[in-house]
């Protein structure tokens, strides 16, 4: 059975990525790319990760996907390139290096399977203490110095947003006083 | 309920990140170039959190955590510069954005 749903998973999941690219409505697009979160998150959940699955649908289709359909909609980009044909000679060759990149990664998988240590965090040791508080532990001991980094990072984001938002009215204030 | 083994999500994400590599390269509307970025690391956070299971560590959760976040603001990032150009220069089409060409 779970063989069966994994299948039936992938091929949603390949199918609404092909949607990401292959639409020409942008908006289409970003419906294709929550699709594709939303069977991600059902992987993490057949994988044991039940916390991060959450924090994908809340992080990616909550935020992301609702940011990007914003953007556009803003933008009115919804219909920003006009594709004439995709049998194109330069598509072609795109194509044929995506297949050499999948070769590549595809051989890399099948001769480099880690077969290694086996760590303590176990399927008995989450049902025992908990999935969050075991993540939670390894990340504020061994990861600690990442995970303030991050908040860095995030801080600097939101320093970056802001200023790029002021540039914008101080340049419309300008315009209007010409 | 039968265990999926771990190449097949391997192969999967294999499969996702190759899309998404051909969707930067094919596509030229920055906002689907994006899009297309985030579908990547969409792969790797696959591959990360199947080889956390298999061998049972928390290590590639932590990491998937960290991508997360990393990626929550590059998007935000770019979205922002995005709208910005779109106000200077009325372009998506990453061929029209080359006022940085020498």
């Amino acid at each position: 059975m779970g063989l069966n749903l994994f299948f039936i998973l992938a091929a949603i999941m390949l199918v609404s990525a092909f949607g990401v690219i292959f639409n020409r409505n942008v908006v289409h697009s970003a419906l294709a790319l929550l699709v594709n979160f939303g069977t991600l998150a059902v992987f993490y959940f057949m994988l044991n990760a039940q916390f991060l699955a959450v924090v994908q649908i809340l992080v990616y289709a909550g935020a992301i996907v609702v940011l990007f359909l914003f953007v556009v909609m803003l933008l009115g980009a919804e219909l920003g390139e006009a594709v004439p044909s995709w049998l194109t000679l330069r598509n072609g060759f795109l194509i044929a290096l995506g297949l050499v990149l999948l070769t590549l990664i595809g051989t890399a998988v099948f001769e480099n399977l880690i077969q290694g240590a086996q760590g303590d965090f176990t399927p008995e040791a989450i049902a025992e203490f908990g999935q969050v508080e075991l993540i939670g532990s390894v990340l504020f001991t061994d990861y600690v110095l990442a995970f303030q980094l991050v908040g860095v990072l995030l801080s600097v984001g939101i320093i970056g947003i802001v200023w790029l938002a002021r540039q914008q009215v101080k340049s419309e204030a300008a315009g209007e006083k010409e | 309920m039968t265990e999926v083994p771990v190449s097949y999500y391997l192969l999967l994400s294999a499969m996702l990140f190759t899309i998404g590599a051909g969707g930067v390269l094919i596509r030229r509307n920055t906002i689907i170039i994006l899009m297309c970025v985030e579908m990547m690391m969409n792969a790797v956070n696959l591959t990360f959190i199947a080889f956390s299971r298999f061998l049972n560590s928390a290590t590639g959760q932590i990491f998937v955590f960290m991508i997360m976040a990393v990626a929550a603001v590059e998007v935000a990032i770019g979205l922002a510069l995005l709208v910005e150009l779109n106000r200077h220069k009325r372009a998506v089409n990453v061929d029209e954005i080359n006022s940085l060409k020498g």
